[in-house]
């Protein structure tokens, strides 16, 4: 590290520019060191002998003159047993740690380790001595809670190496020594539990790629009915405020059905955080019967946190999900919001006076974009194990209009848009995924031509419905009005769905197969109706037992004695 | 001494720079023209040019005027002198009171580590139905009251000012008209609110710099108060005049802008103040409310989309009513369910039988025959106008709750409404309603 011949000489916002003589590194991580304080810092432009830094802190009182230390190393993350259950800032400091340090408020220029280095871990190997090693090969594991977390090799290791010694099965702390591996020309490497990486380079120590086909059931039905997700796939949740992205994210970070779930709180409110971090340690995760704290990692750089570090937020949040994904597992990155990432980025992109594109945003904001999502996927490991890396964002687009840039770049690269409605939401309608306008490029895992047949039901009501508006029911005739209650019954028993119902928030694949195909029958069933009235009289009272239905538990007596009266008036209906 | 620099090299806006060393980012210095002394804070550093945005304003500004830094950035003295007080964006007396000093306190300060938080538990008591009832004010929440211009969004300010039940009131006034400034302080007085208030008050006709300082010193001496046990109500208005005021020097600062002159970091500026609202496990809260006017009622307009991303809900203030169906209380079910037992439903069912009410009356307006359901909700709706939105009364919840149930057994039979019978029970009022 070469020390204090760099200074800074000038200051913009949270942009510091510093002259150097030496050589730097595009991305390095440097301190600006001001009074006793060292501010964290990455350069993001160099010209000439002037390097560019975004700190991510306050830069109150830096001043010119003020020496910079640069360490020559990417911004990382630590990887290592023990990052299940924890609570990061966007640089991966641990919170809870950093506030028994600094008290209520976040002081600048502390950085904690993101590891424990005291914790004892049991370690058990897995290779043997001699074996072929590569970059991100099973080495051993140490049980982290309900996971065999895999200490594997280096994921920057180049070519291939032999295993010359491991350690035997005991109790050790995440710096111990637990490999050594030897080159070809005899180079000699030690391997502990804990590694780095940078966090903006995607992690790809696997063998191929593969299409994402198995389902990422999330429990809500519109989406997994209608707009499924697939592990390893990626997918998008933008809409205007109030719309319900957070609420929506909060239920699929605890019901959804994978490994490991990584929430990256992305300059949103801290308030909504804090729901996840006090309420997880107590609810219990179904699959486990353990704590939903044990499967979360919670990255947490709300809106009043430095902006720069919220741009490394979303990246230290990928990095984690790759470094499960390594271990073969599945792993779902719920990141909200994406639009405040950009934000960032295109403020920064104003401190240097790039030329901007279309609402001031930078012109690479499509790329970046771009490779964050691409950073998703279902992969084959060495070994033939298999994981997977689900991406969900929420996008805040600017008046609720996705015609804006951050929206359309990203329903570019996803697969699959949940789009929010703003009259969805203002009447109540939860979750306010629109039914006709979302979409997705995944398979179907509830029948295919079902779930069109309904969309084709959705779709023609709403076209009845409007059309009602202007010639009213008179004019409308029973066929086409009945149309158009279907589809509101639709909607209102199986689309709405109660997120803060213990039963009817999370309704597991089976239960929706089997209830949507009673629904499917009801739509395709040509019930002989006389008046509107009674048509609307027979759904509302149909509507109202499916709302008992909902709440009942899976498979209960209770449910049973709903769905058998549901079937009767079904049955009466259909003679009548 | 501290140096003095008495070359001003470049006039732009109300951004000054002048050519010196060993200065701070954000430090303050002290400009003396021939129209007095005003602060300049720091907003930029290349080189040895420090360019300065000047808090009166730099129209006066001399190029050979003294400009001295301070060595600090901006602070305020607090002490419980602060209540009773008011200030101008300065930080100095608009009273006739004595200047501050000591026991200095930064301003614009760190976060609260998100770790540090609780889950919100406190109703604040409004004693306004369309609130209390429906949108519930939860101690640490921030919500602004969204409203075109010439609605009495003041008033309301006011009015649940002094109607909340907490420990000091800290008021930020942006851009305010000068009769609006008078009946804030006028009505805080009157009501014998003064005492335990503080105001820092910047007048439209006041320098623009100093509206972007309000919001900060209102909310460092709320932070102070809070940590001392005390839950703080902080009123701003209007945070539109703070938005412009940021847009004013972000364009003289030649910032691209990103939307409609905006810079591109509104959303960060005003969440940066709006989250110092907080519940402190162990000591006191601070409670936002503040007025976004929308130029042309349209909420898409970015002050109030930018803030309707950042706050908790809103308050649709429109034709001098709580518009019952776009507001909303995001934290209210925090702490409806331990209010009293027919709350939530209540609640529930009333706007139910609004919103169908306020269907009935587009049949009616489109001609279209009314049954004799539909008279019911006619009357239903006259009744809800007229004793729930009301913004002038004082009515604790218990009250306004036993209300509602009037106005349902005044317009419905029990068996049409369809609340659990457990419920209805014990509050459905027995013989003849008399609303009062
Ligand atoms: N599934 C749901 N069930 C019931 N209510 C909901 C649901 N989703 C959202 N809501 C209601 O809408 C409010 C806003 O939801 P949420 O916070 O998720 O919005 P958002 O889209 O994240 O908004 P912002 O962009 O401002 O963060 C919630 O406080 C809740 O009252
Ligand atoms: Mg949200």
């Amino acid at each position: 590290m070469s020390e204090h011949k760099q200074r800074v000489i000038a200051i913009n916002g949270n942009m510091v520019t510093v002259q150097f003589d030496e050589q730097v590194v595009q991305n390095e991580v440097a301190f600006v060191c001001t009074g006793d304080k060292e501010l964290k810092s990455e350069i993001i432009r160099v010209r000439g002998n002037h390097a560019e830094m975004q700190v991510f802190e306050d830069t109150r009182g830096v001043k010119v003159g003020d020496p910079v230390k640069f360490t020559s190393k990417l911004l990382s993350v630590a990887l290592g047993p023990g990052l299940l259950s924890q609570i990061y800032d966007g640089l991966q400091n641990p919170l809870p740690e950093l506030a028994q340090k600094t008290g209520y408020f976040l002081q600048r220029g502390h950085y904690l380790r993101a590891l424990s280095y005291e914790r004892i871990w049991h370690f058990t190997p897995e290779a043997k001595v001699g074996d072929d090693v590569v970059a991100g090969m099973w080495l051993g594991h140490v049980p982290e809670g309900i996971f065999k977390h895999r200490i594997m090799a280096p994921f920057n290791l180049k070519g291939n190496w032999k295993l010359k010694s491991i350690a035997e099965t005991g109790d050790y702390t995440i710096d111990h020594k637990v490999a050594t591996l030897e080159s070809a020309s005899g180079e000699l490497l030690d391997v502990t539990m804990v590694q780095e990486w940078p966090v903006k380079m995607a992690m790809r120590c696997y063998e191929e790629r593969l299409r994402p086909s198995e389902p990422l059931v999330t429990k809500c039905r519109i989406v997994d009915t209608f707009f499924p997700v697939a592990r390893g796939g990626t997918y998008c949740i933008p809409g205007p405020f109030g719309a319900g992205k957070t609420v929506l994210q909060q239920v699929t970070s605890r019901y959804a059905d994978v490994d490991v779930v990584i929430i990256a709180a992305c300059g949103e409110r801290a308030g909504e955080v804090v729901e996840t971090l006090r309420e997880f340690p107590e609810l219990e995760d179904p699959r486990t019967g353990k704590s939903l704290m044990e499967r979360t990692i919670i990255i947490c750089n709300t809106s009043s946190m430095p902006v720069a570090a919220r741009e490394a937020s979303v990246y230290t949040g990928i990095t984690l999900a790759e470094y499960y994904r390594q271990m073969g597992l599945n792993v779902l990155l719920l990141a909200d919001s994406t639009s405040r990432w950009a934000q960032a980025l295109r403020e920064m992109s104003g401190r240097l006076e790039e030329i901007p594109g279309e609402e001031a945003f930078p012109a690479y904001l499509e790329s970046l974009i771009a490779s964050f999502y691409e950073r998703a996927g279902v992969v084959r490991l060495y070994n033939g194990q298999v994981g997977s890396l689900t991406v969900g964002g929420t996008v805040s687009p600017a008046g609720g209009n996705f015609e804006e840039p951050v929206t359309q770049a990203t329903l570019k690269v996803v697969g699959a848009f949940h789009g929010l409605s703003r009259e969805r939401a203002d009447s109540r309608r939860f979750p306010s995924v629109h039914p006709l306008e979302s979409w997705s490029k995944y398979p179907n895992f509830v029948g295919k031509s079902e779930v069109d047949y309904a969309r084709s039901i959705l779709k023609k009501g709403n076209e009845v419905g409007q059309m009602m508006t202007v010639v009213g029911e008179e004019g409308t005739s029973i066929a086409d009005f009945t149309t158009y209650i279907k589809a509101e019954f639709l909607d209102a028993v199986y689309l709405q769905q109660n997120a803060f119902d213990e039963v009817d928030a999370a309704t597991p694949l089976e239960r929706q197969r089997y209830v949507f195909a009673l629904i499917h029958d009801i739509l395709r069933t040509q019930f002989k109706f006389e008046r509107r009235d009674e048509v609307r009289r027979f759904f509302q009272e149909l509507t109202q037992l499916f709302r008992d239905w909902n709440p009942s538990v899976w498979e209960s007596s209770e449910f049973m004695k709903m769905e058998q009266q549901i079937r009767q008036k079904v049955g009466e209906q259909k003679k009548a | 001494m501290r140096k003095v620099y008495t070359r001003v090299q470049e006039i732009s806006g109300n951004v000054i720079m002048v050519s010196a060393s060993g200065v701070g980012f954000g430090e303050l210095a002290e400009v003396k023209s021939t129209f007095g002394k005003s602060l300049a804070q720091v907003i930029r550093i290349q080189n040895d040019k420090v360019y300065m945005q000047v808090f009166a304003g730099a129209r006066g500004v001399a190029t050979n005027d003294e400009v001295a830094f301070l060595g600090h950035a901006m602070r305020m003295s607090f002490s419980d002198d602060l209540l009773g007080r008011i200030f101008n964006g300065s930080g100095t007396p608009r009273d006739k009171g004595p200047e501050l000093e000591g026991n200095w306190v930064e301003i614009n300060g760190p976060s609260v580590n998100p770790a540090n938080r609780i889950i919100p538990r406190k109703m604040v008591r409004t004693g306004i139905p369309m609130i209390d009832i429906f949108n519930t004010l939860v101690e640490s929440q921030k919500i602004p009251i969204f409203s075109v211009a010439g609605e009495p969004y003041n008033e309301l300010l006011a009015r649940i000012a002094m109607q909340a039940e907490v420990d000091v009131i800290v008021f930020g006034g942006m851009g305010l008209k000068y009769d609006d400034y008078l009946y804030f302080r006028d009505t805080f007085e009157s009501e014998g609110a003064l005492t335990r208030a503080v105001m820092f008050v910047h007048t439209a006709a006041d320098p623009v710099v100093e509206c972007l300082m309000v919001p900060d010193l209102a909310l460092a001496a709320a932070e102070q108060f809070s940590l001392q046990g005390k839950n703080v109500l902080v009123l701003l208005t209007d945070m539109t005049n703070f938005s412009d005021a940021l847009k004013e020097i972000a364009i003289t600062m030649e910032q691209v802008p990103s939307n409609r002159g905006y810079p591109g970091d509104l959303y960060s500026q005003l969440a940066s103040r709006y989250e110092k609202a907080v519940d402190f496990e162990t000591a006191g809260s601070i409670t936002i409310l503040a007025v976004t006017t929308m130029p042309g009622d349209d909420v898409t307009h970015p002050v109030p989309d930018n803030t309707g991303y950042i706050t908790e809900g809103q308050f649709y203030l429109r034709g001098g009513r709580i518009e019952p169906f776009g507001s909303l209380s995001r934290l209210k079910q925090t702490v409806n369910g331990k209010t009293r037992d027919d709350h939530r439903t209540i609640m529930d069912t009333m706007i139910q039988y609004y919103a169908q009410c306020r269907e009935t009356k587009e049949k009616l307006a489109m001609g279209f025959q009314m049954s004799e359901w539909d008279t019911k909700l006619l009357k239903y709706g006259d009744l809800f106008e007229k004793y729930l939105m009301d913004l002038s009364v004082n009515t604790p919840l218990e009250k306004a709750l036993d209300q509602c149930w009037e106005i349902l057994a005044a317009c419905f039979d029990r068996q049409e409404v369809g609340i659990k019978s457990s419920l209805a029970d014990k509050y459905w009022p027995k013989g003849e309603v008399s609303l009062s």
